[in-house]
């Protein structure tokens, strides 16, 4: 039977992620014999929000050292964890903090890892995993004779696991931290001024603008400056998420006047991000495969475009609208501030 | 203070992105169908790293940029053909497969001896990039497991900018949740960076350096040792293409107004 550790690291509040309660509720999937091991400055508070998910043992790995997110230290504290827990299968959540750190874990460990896991499963005793290669263009179910077998589950492809908090005895592992471990310093956290951040994670709806916006219109100009007030307000009217098509922030990075909102860090598909909302409205977005990748996850979704045989649209969006971005959102932006 | 850079940047091909993907079973596990026959890439990830390589390298003197590549030799050529215009390096090429099911491990275990075996490699000067991810396996392990077999403990993943300050130590930000990055300063190298798309677009194609650079890509290629890389301990029970197609509802003819109502009464519904 395998020993399953549910790694998780706390938040600066000292609470668990969305997604680490997400991986104990995969983890309890699963069943087999189930331990804990926090990584944070202080994790009693967080071990005690999940006191009743039936783990044998907490392992807490605490102290300042493990306040930021650290390659060195973070895998120093994983790796002792790792061993104090004597797991054969680790299930830790996706976060920027995990990825950085989980094959330089398992390796340490003699395991293997696998990152952007969507599903666990066990049946007969064997755990399979379902990951997506080549950017989300197809699905393989694997099994692993190697341990441990580390996995990072994707946010967003479980349900959390809810129990009532309670006390629970935290077991603290001893890290050994050399002076290398702490030639890096973390020194801040850079974020657009709130007002300004368009990326939301955990929005309802994700908003995908397309090139479409910056190209020339039936008058023969190019409305940029309308297309950003329109994407803009309605960004601020329904607190949604915004993504963009690879062609779009290209435009962005080559230094062309077009959407200046628009990152690299916006692109979804291809070599962006494989966001999960439960609702996508995409606007002026044009391609195959493999630009519509970025919608794999998005569970309702609507489109708007000129082109009734869209690629974008025509059998991956459930509604497709064949109008004019422009007029449809403008209208679609008066009636969300009506309501307000 | 020396502040020339010894950059090592790994990174290998994937299909064109633009090309139709069908898995199939071959006899050592899933591969691509027509795999060697498909148009290759540079590994988009990976090529930001090599620019970035390239553009530190320019604003440091005395730096030198490797690039070591894992994958089929004779496809290896025919994309080196293309990227060896862009900016100045070195090919240390490994000869073997370059596909997405074959393990991290193995090929992080073959790129650092490589990089290992680069004379007179001054790792308290190194700097390893590579992409975060890549456009094949898509794991985002190989980096840290080179990372880690080259001993190196200061390790970034998901970089979009490298500034190098006046006292040598370097301020790297990394992508983070919610469109943020975290800022971290590293005292000095040897460090590891997985790129994601930084800051650099693709540099022209330079006719002059592609001279330069097939002097050596060349020999480099015919050089190329083989590469033990395949799945060892992995079972792949099915690898699929996703079947999901969705009967589309086509809404046309109808006033933006009444498009705008629907949209909104959606946006509203639980």
């Amino acid at each position: 039977m395998e020993t399953i550790l549910v790694l998780a690291h706390t938040e600066t509040d000292g609470s668990l992620a969305k997604a680490a309660l997400e991986a104990l509720g995969a983890a309890k999937t699963l069943g087999g014999a189930l331990v804990v091991g926090l990584v944070g400055e202080n994790v009693q508070a967080a071990a005690n929000s999940i006191a009743s998910c039936g783990a044998a043992k907490f392992f807490g790995a605490t102290g300042s050292d493990f306040s930021h997110a650290r390659y060195a230290t973070d895998a120093a504290a994983a790796e002792a964890i790792c061993k104090a827990a004597g797991a054969t299968v680790v299930i830790a959540p996706a976060t920027s903090r995990w990825n950085r750190v989980l094959a330089g874990v398992a390796h340490r460990l003699g395991g293997r890892a696998d990152a952007h896991v969507t599903a666990i499963t066990a049946a007969n005793g064997v755990v399979s995993v379902n990951r997506w290669y080549y950017r989300q263009r197809m699905e393989a179910v694997l099994q692993r004779t190697q341990r441990p077998w580390v996995i990072a589950l994707e946010a967003g492809c479980y349900e959390t696991w809810k129990g009532s908090a309670g006390s629970a005895t935290v077991e603290a592992v001893a890290v050994s931290l050399t002076d290398a471990c702490k030639q890096t310093t973390v020194t801040g956290i850079r974020a657009p001024a709130a007002d300004q951040q368009t990326i939301r994670p955990d929005a309802k709806l994700l908003l995908v603008a397309g090139a479409g916006w910056t190209k020339t219109q039936p008058d023969g100009k190019n409305h940029t400056g309308d297309a950003e007030k329109l994407i803009l307000g309605f960004l601020r009217l329904t607190q949604a998420s915004l993504g963009s098509s690879k062609s779009l922030v290209d435009l962005s990075g080559e230094g062309q006047a077009v959407l200046p909102f628009m990152s690299h860090l916006h692109q979804i598909g291809q070599t962006g991000a494989t966001p999960r909302h439960p609702k996508g409205l995409s606007t002026c977005c044009h391609g195959e495969e493999p630009h519509t990748v970025g919608w794999r996850f998005v569970n309702e979704r609507r489109a708007i475009d000129l082109n009734p045989n869209c690629g974008w649209a025509r059998g991956k969006a459930d509604v497709l609208y064949v109008a004019d971005a422009f007029a449809v959102m403008a209208k679609v932006n008066e009636l969300l501030a009506a309501k307000k | 203070m020396s502040t020339a850079y010894q950059i090592v940047v790994c990174g290998s091909i994937v299909p064109d992105p633009l090309q139709t993907l069908e898995p199939v079973t071959g006899p050592t596990g899933p591969a691509l169908k027509n795999e060697m026959m498909l148009p290759a890439v540079l590994d988009p990830w990976a090529g930001h790293a090599l620019f970035e390589a390239a553009h530190l390298a320019k604003s440091a003197p005395g730096s030198k940029v490797w690039l070591v590549s894992l994958g089929p030799k004779a496809k290896l050529q025919q994309v080196m053909m293309t990227v060896a215009q862009k900016v100045p390096f070195e090919l240390v090429a490994l000869d073997g497969p370059a596909g997405g099911f074959t393990e991290a491990a193995d090929v992080a275990a073959a790129l650092a001896d490589a990089i290992n075996a680069i004379p007179g490699l001054d790792k308290s000067r190194l700097l390893v990039f590579g992409g975060w991810e890549s456009a094949s396996r898509g794991a985002g392990a190989t980096m840290q497991i080179v990372g880690e077999r080259l001993g190196i403990a200061n390790q970034f993943q998901g970089v979009d900018k490298l500034t190098v300050a006046a006292d040598g130590s370097l301020e790297v930000l990394e992508r983070i949740e919610g469109g943020k990055h975290q800022v971290s300063k590293c005292a000095a190298p040897p460090a590891v960076l997985g790129w994601a798309t930084g800051n650099l677009p693709e540099p022209p194609n330079n006719p002059q350096v592609g001279m330069m650079n097939m002097r050596v890509v060349m020999p480099a290629l015919q050089r190329a040792k083989p590469a033990k890389v395949a799945a060892e301990g992995v079972k792949f029970a099915s690898v699929t293409l996703p079947k999901q197609q969705r009967d589309t509802k086509i809404v046309k003819d109808v006033p933006p107004e009444e498009i705008a109502k629907e949209i909104v009464a959606w946006i509203a519904k639980d």
